[in-house]
């Protein structure tokens, strides 16, 4: 980045020890059945077990074949199988079946399930109902943390955006705060914990009450972060839902990142087939352009080419002896710089191709509009045309979130065509889609009849015990109104521009988004830390309609230390690239170091994608 | 001893657990037969001879008296049932040794104690060996019969040899060894071929000796396993000891063994020499680890041998390093200069360490404080004359005196040696005092020995809360407020067990009022569903977070309520009802229609019925489900859903026809995509039907249309059809599709009728500036 630092900030932690941790427990889990055995893995456990321990690992501790969990069965011929799995209840069917049809040929084998994160109670029941529970043996790996990057920690849980906000599942809950223990005992303790969303909440208190419990002695430990911070993802929807325009979050949006990795396709490798790279700070061009705006990022690419030509051409003056040097220890570095550069160059091309399109700056010009609160018209058309175009089921779903989240639900002529427009476009199982969307509430009708107070009574009336504070989010979000014009205003998320806005020199955080917007979930952090509390944005929380709290906890360090200046921003339901792009920004505007540790890395797609029903 | 019996000891049944542990008595059952009326009186008491329990004894006739190593009693009958009692003769459990047993009677029992536990020996009546290893894990164990055997053996003894339980009898002049599996005929080496019949035999603590006694007076003593002699001793003495028991100490090369006859006592070893005792009054033996303890109407004894510290320094005229220390620090306290002497004379010889050491070793065997003192007063003053003397075996000895000190008073009775108390450890005792009840000097010794909370002092709290609450006599709440007085918020404190044991004797509400200060929630929920609790079971686990607490609570309750009930417990629960509509959703589909059925959710069953219209293969079926949707989205007053399912069963019945008409898939296809693939086949008629049908809007008509026009290649068509109105889109669109198929003639013929804002772009696009 361009800017200067203003002050250094503080390295991040090492989080090699969480993997070490998770790997040695796996071995220790596989050790617990001896002998050879066939290993099934649920297929989104793939990728994060790939970080953890490869392929030779698994085989020197006697997995023989790997299968993946699907539908159909897999025809092992292992007399013992481990079943590395979800606690899902399909997942369970699944093995059910397997076991019950051996026992109809007779067959006799050992089964073990290793659960991951942990097992659930449900899980069990399956297991019982189906005859099977006396025949398994389950075990839990606890991995809950995959740290993708030296700042990046993922539970790798994409479920629990709709599990939690969606069909009000808590069970995960209990998982973010086993996670949070761990951290806490390894780099902690925090000294200020801040939150915002029930969900936060809970998961702040149910661990404070693992802390209770445990007793663990963490008196005397030099703390490595002195911060944490939780929000809920739905306390801002309308970062997620925006187009992003950081080069990492349009790699993400563009090619799916999957566990902190890609997979670029013939069309970026110029080659006919694809590479898969590991997309973190090691890559020395990765790091430099993640965070940039994509319009700075050709530049930068061209410039780092020609420095890179300079390197290779100052062999032309070498004597024989420099020479060998020059091949021996700089040639390889500037061979990998080189792979990796054309990669991304390939990859920028490919976003070019697609972005630059006229719709893509259509759209851009849309979504601008929709955060500024102008032209709601043309923008209603625009989204009108999108979905008669079907130029794509997820774009246009979102786009119409946009529309409903910035103008506090659609007027009733709006939600109607549009739904009808898109039912007609992309089938009519998305009236279950727009169902759900509307419980999250991300796609609602203004209130014509219903008035706010009248969802209110009736929540209120529900819910009468102890348990209150910790229920109802679906009615909740019934009731509940992004009010974001206001938010925005309140908190000044839309820059006055005099001006260009220079993208190459950002000055605030709403680079990420063109300089159009600034985030505003990443504002609400930026303000929290700076006040040390929520004094003075009480009208903003009131908008927000969300439970906000903060605590400090027994030792409060000096502020000069760097784990005060280290904080944890816990993203519940999930974060996006352009999010990590932003704090990093401000991280290094003010001196200190953001740590993500989120559900699971998100995007637009992702979410409207938790949201579709899909004809299964 | 405070006792103040008046019987004679040989009149009751006597069991005295080792480790200074609880003697019991079991009065007048040899004069039942005289006086029937009287029924027999079972005693427990203290080492020290103070009464703990009293109960008149209702059950059968017993044969053999025992201690488990956790202290609970043992009493054998006649009929092979054994009853556990506790150390206050609350009865605790009974178990049998079986129907053989049963048939035959118990002749003679015995209680034994190895690494596995506690076991119990029987001879029956048909001579044959009954036996179990461990009573908590009870495995019965019939050993093979002893061929020939016609009477009973004159004596027998449970022997213990590389972790098998093996019997060892003498018959007559023979002994046999029964094992597992066979009989063997054993002789022990050395023995004197005259010797005589068995009488007696006595196996060590430990089952490393054993002693054999016949009846010319010979006693044989070796190794247990019968290889190897240690020593004979002629007593002839020919009628056989009460009892014979080992008296030794751990690591001594000094054996002997004591006999008791009615009025003697008979110590014999390594050596040609005897020691004998008069015995005032009747006397019981009790073998410890490193002595014989012997009980008698008035008093109580312990007979070891003098350990080698206790033996250099209190030596007459002994010239030890730690007998001139003592002696130097007499003087020192005298203020003699002959203090200085002693110590000289110890440090020329550079033994002042042992001395101290010495001095320490042996203040651990006397049992007189004053001793004791005397002793570590030496030590300390020796001490100050080495450098750097490591203090801790001094400051250990210290604190271990005063807790042996406390327990060997007389009123809490447990004469533990130092050995005895080194090999039963701190944490065994202190198990031992609180099941004597003594909690608070248990608490006190946790504190006196700064142990850690939870293993400590929490433990024997929640002890005392457990025996709390089965104190009848005081109201629930009285129990409930004394225990959280006094527990208060100690760490490691589980409100939930205590609970757990309240409920156990009965007093669910005890319990209740208890689990209210168990600061988990989690810890709560599996009582309170024991209870039956289940609703305060349901909103407490809401409460604890844990939603996997939550499904155990939720699907407990569904086995436990009946399915309304249930659905109504689950209505004022929303954190439990999604819970269980997430189960459903996966595992009872038809669950979920019941449920939304109950709180009238028509919404939800819509959606319920449009989901499971996806999985009806046959059309009819599908239409069926979706009409049943529809009802329930007028019925929610969700007019927009009802018109969009109405018009996807519209579609369908339509794309069936299409389906038939034209043999090509339609089925699933949204509209637009229905409508698309018509014109695409060149069905222009039936496209013009679907838009005036279903009402599609011209935009999206024309959208499509020219698309599909421009897929198909049919540019005369795509004409016709701008011609035909005026377009809804604009012309731009015609340019721009026309050029995205490459077709720049066609594209050209539409640049002129765009808008004029837009001809620029148009031109551009055709190529043409």
């Amino acid at each position: 980045m361009a800017s200067t630092a203003r002050r250094d900030v503080p390295e991040p932690p090492d989080f090699g020890i969480l993997k070490r941790l998770a790997r040695d427990q796996l071995i220790y889990l596989l050790e617990q059945l001896p002998g050879r055995k066939d290993l099934f893995i649920e297929a989104d456990l793939m990728s994060p077990l790939d970080r953890i321990a490869n392929v030779s690992i698994l085989k020197q501790h006697e997995v023989d074949k790997l299968y993946k969990v699907e539908s159909r069965p897999a025809l092992s011929t292992s007399d013992q199988l481990c079943f590395l799995v979800r606690p899902r209840v399909k997942t369970m069917k699944y093995i059910a079946d397997i076991v019950n049809a051996d026992k109809m040929s007779g067959r006799s084998r050992k089964y073990k399930i290793i659960f991951s994160p942990q097992k659930f109670y449900a899980c069990e029941m399956v297991l019982e109902e189906e005859g099977v529970f006396g025949d398994v043996t389950c075990d839990e790996w606890s991995f809950y943390l995959l740290p993708l990057d030296e700042d990046i920690i993922s539970m790798e849980l994409p479920e629990f955006f709709r599990d939690y906000f969606l069909e009000g599942d808590h069970r995960w809950i209990n998982s973010v705060a086993r996670a949070l223990q761990l951290l806490n005992s390894l780099y902690g303790p925090f000294s200020r914990a801040y939150g915002i969303g029930r969900c936060a909440k809970m998961c702040y208190e149910l661990w404070r009450e693992l802390e209770e419990e445990s007793e663990g002695d963490s008196q005397g430990r030099k703390p490595e972060i002195g911060n944490i911070f939780l929000m809920d993802r739905d306390t801002d929807y309308v970062t997620a839902l925006c187009s992003q325009m950081v080069y990492e979050g349009l790699v993400d949006d563009t090619f799916r990142i999957k566990c902190g990795s890609v997979d670029f396709g013939p069309e970026v490798t110029s080659s006919d087939k694809s590479i898969k790279v590991l997309l973190n700070a090691q890559d020395k061009v990765f790091s430099q352009i993640r965070n940039e705006h994509f319009s700075s990022v050709f530049g930068f690419l061209s410039q780092k080419s020609r420095n890179l030509q300079a390197q290779y051409d100052r062999r032309r003056g070498m004597d024989i002896k420099q020479m060998k040097n020059f091949v021996s220890q700089e040639l390889k570095g500037l061979k990998q710089e080189h792979r990796l550069l054309s990669l991304h160059i390939g990859a920028c091309e490919s976003i070019m191709k697609k972005k630059t399109k006229q719709d893509f700056q259509e759209m851009i010009k849309a979504e601008h509009s929709l955060l500024e609160g102008f032209d709601i018209r043309e923008s209603t058309s625009f989204i009108e045309e999108h979905i008669d175009r079907q130029v794509s089921p997820i774009e246009s779903l979102r786009l119409m979130c946009l529309l409903s989240i910035t103008e506090n639900g659609l007027n009733p002529k709006d939600y109607r065509s549009l739904k009808t427009q898109y039912l007609q476009s992309y089938g009519p199982e998305h009236l279950l889609t727009f169902h759900n969307l509307k419980r999250i509430g991300l796609l609602t009708e203004q209130a014509a009849g219903e008035t706010l107070t009248a969802v209110e009574s009736r929540v209120s009336k529900l819910v009468t015990d102890r348990a209150a504070g910790k229920i109802t989010d679906a009615f909740n979000s019934l009731a509940r109104k992004s009010n974001f014009r206001a938010i925005s205003k309140k908190l000044g998320l839309i820059p006055r521009l005099d001006g260009e806005y220079d993208l190459k020199m950002p000055r605030d955080m709403a680079y990420v988004f063109s300089g159009a917007y600034t985030p505003l979930s990443c504002k609400i952090i930026e303000q929290v830390l700076e006040r040390r509390g929520w004094q003075g944005l009480e009208e903003v929380l009131r908008l927000l309609n969300g439970t906000e709290f903060s605590e400090a906890g027994a030792a409060e360090a000096s502020p000069g230390r760097d784990s005060q200046r280290t904080v944890l921003a816990v993203f519940l339901g999930g974060c996006t690239c352009s999010e990590m792009a932003a704090l990093r920004f401000l991280g290094r505007e003010r001196g200190c170091r953001f740590i993500f540790l989120t559900t699971a890395v998100t995007s637009s797609g992702r979410l409207m994608e938790a949201m579709a029903e899909t004809r299964a | 001893m405070e006792w103040g019996l008046r019987e004679e000891l040989r009149d009751c049944l006597v069991a005295a657990a080792p480790y200074g542990g609880p003697i019991a008595l079991l009065r007048n059952c040899a004069r039942r037969e005289k006086s029937p009326g009287a029924r027999p009186l079972l005693d427990t008491f203290s080492a020290s001879g103070l009464l703990l329990a009293s109960i008149p004894w209702k059950s059968g006739q017993v044969v053999q008296l025992g201690w488990t190593a956790s202290e609970d009693l043992l009493c054998i009958q006649e009929d092979g049932t054994v009853l556990i009692y506790n150390l206050f003769c609350e009865f605790k459990r009974h178990f049998s040794m079986g129907n053989e047993v049963l048939q035959n009677h118990v002749l003679e029992a015995k209680v034994f104690h190895t690494e596995y536990g506690t076991g119990v020996a029987i001879l029956t009546g048909a001579h044959r060996f009954s036996l179990a290893t461990n009573i908590d894990d009870l495995k019965l164990r019939r050993m093979p019969e002893v061929p020939g055997l016609q009477k009973p053996p004159s004596c027998w003894a449970v022997l213990s040899q590389d972790r098998v339980t093996i019997v060892l009898l003498a018959v007559g002049q023979d002994l046999y060894l029964l094992d597992n599996t066979s009989c063997s005929v054993v002789t022990p080496p050395g023995m004197s071929p005259s010797a005589g019949a068995y009488l007696q035999m006595a196996v060590s603590f430990n089952y490393r000796c054993l002693a054999l006694f016949t009846d010319t007076g010979y006693i044989w003593m070796g190794l247990a396993t019968l290889k190897e002699k240690l020593c004979e001793f002629n007593s002839s003495i020919r009628s056989p000891p009460k009892q014979m028991v080992w008296c030794m100490r751990p690591r001594s090369r000094q054996r002997a063994v004591v006999m008791a006859w009615d009025r003697q006592l008979m110590v014999v070893g390594n050596s040609t020499e005897c020691i004998q005792f008069v015995l005032d009054e009747d006397s019981y033996l009790v073998p410890e680890l490193d002595g014989v303890r012997i009980l008698s109407r008035t008093s109580h004894e312990f007979l070891h041998e003098i350990p080698e510290a206790s033996q250099e320094i209190f030596k007459i005229a002994s010239m030890a390093p730690g007998a001139l220390l003592l002696e130097a620090q007499k003087e020192y306290e005298k203020e003699s200069q002959k203090a200085d002497e002693y110590l000289r004379e110890i440090k020329d010889q550079k033994l002042l360490p042992e001395a101290v050491s010495q001095c320490i070793e042996a203040a651990g065997y006397e049992h007189e404080p004053e001793t004791q003192k005397s002793l570590l007063r030496a030590a300390s003053f020796g001490k100050c004359f080495i450098d750097k003397f490591p203090p801790e075996s001094f400051v250990r000895m210290c604190q271990d005196l005063r807790v042996l000190n406390a327990i060997r008073d007389y009123q809490i009775g447990i004469p533990l040696t130092f050995t005895q108390y080194k090999r039963l450890t701190i944490e065994v005792l202190l198990d031992r005092l609180v099941l004597r009840r003594l909690y608070p000097l248990a608490i006190r010794i946790c504190e006196y020995l700064r142990l850690s909370e939870i293993q400590g002092v929490s433990r024997i709290l929640a002890h005392w809360a457990c025996y709390k609450v089965q104190q009848k006599d005081k109201s629930d709440e009285e129990v409930a407020y004394a225990i959280n007085q006094k527990l208060g918020d100690t760490p490691g404190i589980s409100y939930s067990e205590i609970a757990a044991r309240a409920y156990d004797c009965g007093r669910p509400e005890l319990a209740i009022k208890l689990l209210e200060y168990e600061p988990r929630s989690g810890e709560q929920v599996p009582l309170l569903l024991k209870m039956k609790r289940s609703k305060l079971a349901l909103s407490k686990a809401i409460e604890s977070g844990d939603t996997d607490l939550v499904y155990t609570v939720v699907l407990h309750l569904k086995n436990e309520l009946n399915r309304g009930t249930f659905f109504m417990t689950l209505q004022n629960q929303p954190v439990a009802l999604s819970l269980y509509r997430q189960f459903c959703k996966h595992q009872e589909r038809e669950t979920l229609k019941d449920l939304y059925n109950q709180d009238d959710n028509h919404q939800e069953l819509g959606n319920f019925h449009v989901h499971s219209s996806y999985s009806e293969k046959r059309i009819e079926g599908r239409v069926g489900a979706l009409q049943n949707a529809v009802d329930e989205y007028y019925k929610a007053k969700n007019e927009f859903a009802a018109k969009a399912t109405e018009d996807q069963i519209k579609l369908l019945r339509l794309q069936r026809h299409l389906q038939e008409d034209f043999d090509k898939p339609y089925l699933d296809l949204s509209l637009h995509d229905t409508v698309s693939t018509l014109i695409l086949d060149g069905h222009h008629k039936k496209a013009e039907q679907l838009y005036r049908d279903f009402k599609i809007p011209d935009k999206r008509y024309w959208w499509l249309k020219i698309n599909a026009l421009a897929t198909r290649g049919d540019w005369e068509e795509m004409e016709k059809f701008s011609k035909s109105k005026k377009s809804p889109i604009g012309y731009l669109p015609f340019v721009e599709i026309a050029v995205k198929h490459h077709n720049r003639y066609e594209a050209k013929k539409y640049a002129p009728r765009v808008m004029p804002e837009q001809r620029v772009k148009a031109f551009i696009l055709v190529g043409c500036v």
